[in-house]
């Protein structure tokens, strides 16, 4: 119990003291519940994960370090703050969490290194980490092969489905096609120009955006441009740009190269109050670096926004600023590495064990009604069910919500006809 | 010494201190997981090993060993992907029997660079002729026009960065910024499970006191004089009449094949391969074990390599936010409290004392592991 209370003052200790007396009913609630009171060890632990009468541990495996570091730290936060909640309102069967945190510093083979290290050394029951596609793709031969589960909180492109990952994000078709549909709507749009960052996610991602172009919309796309991540220069493409003037241009630029994509394109005069663009991958965390002048007016499509406005997301922007400062913003990923941790409690409670096997095969159908983007479900193919929404950009770097599908969108990792 | 002898008597006592080490020591303390972490960690000692015969003693500071390591680790990884990409394995995918990242791309044939490695037998031979071939090319394109030092430096990165590039912008022939990932098996044989690690383990050791016993024979040679002679003054070898540019290649060449060999080991170890071993970052780290070790000790490269990683990792572990500061301060505090890396210390701090220890009882001292021994027959400047 000391150990809690440690950690619940550690990181926080400074920002808590200044706020004085708020905190007090904080760190006393959190000292509140009080575990061992679950079912016997033996009973929710058959294969000898780290799992006492009292405590359970998971691992946290993002990158503390490197490139990767500005994007993951949001996910860290996230899914330290939904432990702490958990853990104040009594943990998973009567047991509180405990995290290891490990650094997969921006490099693959890091994170396979220590998604093993997690498993086998630590023998935890579940792993919230990973962001990029490559990492993930490194770690997941090891969760298969020593049977661990992962929860996986980034928009990915799909063509992937393991029994030992849980996708807390949206896939590609998920995340594009609501948005293209809007989009040709509203916009009347027919001509497409996709730009994006050299590697699997934004080309699987526009070649699923092109067959809809051109099957569904029957519309046209004028150019398809790549460049290498990390790239500053993009004055060719936007020249292309003028010259072709489409409709729309779809861009999947990822990290630090949207400041430099956005400074230019205004620099050339293209005014995204007049021309269309749809991004699926700029969030808030990135309009911080590219300054919301550059970029108001750009329509983004994925599923959640800081700003929307329902009462989940009322309770956990102030709860996740009040952790981790008032400056602090909250992109899509962010949001679905908070989901982490609770769709892992909600399975263990339905499974009633921390047994992978049980929670892998638990899953399917689990229910979180207090997720920020609403109420989202584990599908069978542990996708999440999510609704697609479309923000425009405003200038103090926050998301208007113009758009939300009716329904949850299915998860559809391997599309037929878009591959 | 007119003979060239293969190790002095210390030199020998060295090598079988290592060889305790790493063939009993270890395997006995650790765990499977951390033994495979170590089988990781020596497959970078490899290349430091390249780099004692090419920056310690031929003076030819090169920093694109990543590229070497690169081109061995993706010749096996090509071939271990191959037969991981079996047709009953890759069912799933549009056109099965092909490596997954090649589906993704809207490949539908397998690549005709890509047959080769099919076979094992030709594998090898890449793994050792690609980068062998690449790194003559090079050296020869440099040293025959007297391209040297910080020049040479400086292109090595460029051809790093190349590469680099090149690998992620062909994503579909080479699997990209993801690199080759799920590597099972070698001809049928699982090299996942902890066995399979273990075999692996002991086939890497022995691998290296391959390179090892290859490295003390250069050193030994005429030729390991020639190069410590030509890095200390190379236009007095020239004027001697010796073609300085061979030497240089021939030195250039082996750092390249040792370090292939090390990054065909990564991928049979680690059980993948990615651009993230080419570029530029990796390359200066292989320089930094090698300084670390102490540049002219061929023991020390394995050692430096050791612990730089051993640290690296532990680091991170304890402290995942703030462990590159740890590991920036040891590389500074090496460099700059000891120019000779840890063979330095054991030069000048313990080796003196064991000499006399030992000449306490016998008459004669020991000569020193490290490389001092080697200037009594070159010039000295």
């Amino acid at each position: 119990m000391s150990d809690e209370i440690k950690r619940g003052l550690q990181s926080p200790l400074r920002r808590k003291l200044l706020m004085g007396m708020a905190a007090l009913p904080a760190i006393s609630m959190l000292s509140r519940p009080s575990f061992g009171a679950g079912p016997a060890t033996s009973a929710v632990n058959t294969t000898g994960l780290a799992v006492t009468d009292t405590e359970v541990t998971c691992g946290i495996l993002h990158s503390a370090t490197g490139t990767m570091a500005i994007s993951e730290t949001g996910s860290i936060q996230a899914e330290k703050l939904a432990i702490e909640q958990i853990n104040a309102m009594g943990g998973i069967l009567g047991r509180k969490i405990k995290f290891i945190q490990e650094d997969g510093a921006s490099d693959w083979p890091t994170f396979a290194e220590k998604a093993k290290k997690l498993l086998v050394n630590d023998k935890v029951a579940a792993i919230m980490g990973c962001w990029t596609s490559a990492s993930r793709k490194a770690v997941l031969p090891v969760m298969e092969q020593y049977n661990g589960m992962l929860y996986y909180p980034t928009f990915y492109e799909g063509l992937e489905q393991s029994k030992n990952v849980i996708y807390t994000g949206q896939e590609a078709t998920q995340q594009i096609l609501a948005g293209l549909n809007w989009i040709a709507k509203e916009k009347g749009a027919k001509s497409f120009f996709f730009i994006g960052s050299d590697y699997i996610w934004p080309r699987t991602s526009n070649k699923i955006a092109r067959k809809h172009v051109e099957n569904v919309l029957k519309g046209k796309v004028v150019g398809e441009e790549y460049y290498a991540l990390g790239s500053t220069q993009f004055n060719s493409v936007i020249n292309k740009i003028k010259l072709t003037k489409p409709d729309v241009i779809f861009t999947d630029v990822v990290g630090g190269s949207n400041v430099a994509f956005y400074k230019q394109l205004k620099a050339a005069g293209i005014d995204l109050s007049k021309q269309a663009l749809l991004t699926i991958s700029v969030t808030e965390d990135e309009i911080d670096g590219i300054g919301g002048e550059n970029i108001a007016g750009a329509y983004a499509c994925m599923k959640y926004f800081q700003s929307l406005d329902n009462p989940n997301n009322k309770a956990f922007v102030p709860a996740f600023k009040k952790q981790w400062g008032e400056k602090t913003v909250i992109g899509d990923v962010t949001q679905a590495a908070y989901l982490g941790p609770w769709l892992w409690k909600l399975t263990v409670e339905k499974a009633g064990s921390f047994d992978i096997d049980k929670v892998a095969a638990a899953s399917p159908g689990i229910e979180f009604k207090g997720a920020p983007e609403g109420y989202v479900r584990i599908h069978e193919n542990h996708h999440l069910w999510s609704k697609t929404r479309v923000g425009r950009a405003k200038l103090d770097g926050q998301f208007e919500l113009i758009y939300e599908t009716a329904d949850l969108v299915e998860p559809d990792p391997f599309p037929k006809g878009y591959q | 010494m007119t003979n060239a002898r293969f190790a002095t008597r210390s030199e020998l006592i060295g090598i079988l201190v290592l060889a305790v080490f790493l063939v009993v020591i270890l395997p006995l303390c650790l765990d499977v997981f951390r033994l495979n972490l170590v089988a990781k960690y020596l497959t970078y000692a490899f290349v430091a090993l390249g780099l004692v015969i090419c920056w310690g003693y031929g003076g030819i500071l090169s920093l694109g060993q990543g590229v070497f390591f690169g081109l061995g680790g993706y010749c096996m990884a090509m071939f271990l992907k191959l037969e991981a990409s079996s047709v009953e394995n890759t069912k799933i995918q549009s056109t099965p029997g092909i490596p997954d990242f090649m589906d993704w791309n809207q490949i539908t044939a397998l690549p005709m660079f890509w047959k080769p490695f099919h076979s094992l037998t030709l594998t090898i031979i890449a793994v050792i002729l690609v980068p062998g071939i690449f790194a003559l090319i090079i050296g020869a394109a440099m040293f025959k026009r007297r391209v040297g030092g910080t020049y040479f430096a400086i292109i090595t990165q460029a051809v790093a960065a190349i590469l680099t590039i090149l690998i992620v912008g062909q994503q579909g022939y080479t699997g990209g910024i993801n690199g080759m990932t799920d590597l099972r098996t070698l001809k049928g044989w699982d090299i996942r499970p902890d066995h399979a690690k273990i075999v692996l383990y002991f086939f890497e050791v022995a691998c290296l006191f391959g390179c090892i016993f290859i490295a003390q024979f250069i050193r030994h040679s005429k030729l390991g004089r020639i190069l410590v002679a030509m890095r200390d003054k190379e236009d007095r070898v020239r004027f001697s009449g010796y073609s300085v540019a061979n030497f240089k290649i021939f030195a250039f060449c082996v750092a390249a094949v040792f370090a292939a060999i090390g990054g065909a080991m990564f991928a049979l170890n680690v059980g993948f391969m990615s651009p993230s071993f080419v570029g530029i970052v990796p390359s200066i780290e292989m320089v930094i074990y090698t300084a670390v070790g102490g540049r002219l000790s061929i023991l020390g490269a394995v050692y430096g390599t050791l612990l730089v990683n051993f640290a690296k990792t532990s680091l991170s572990e304890s402290f995942p936010e703030l462990w590159l500061f740890g590991l920036g301060g040891l590389f500074i505090a090496v460099v700059l409290a000891f120019p000779n890396g840890l063979a330095g210390i054991w030069q000048d701090h313990v080796q003196p004392r064991i000499d006399r220890l030992l000449s306490s009882r016998k008459p004669k001292p020991a000569a020193g592991w490290t490389d001092n021994s080697v200037a009594d027959g070159a010039p000295a400047e």
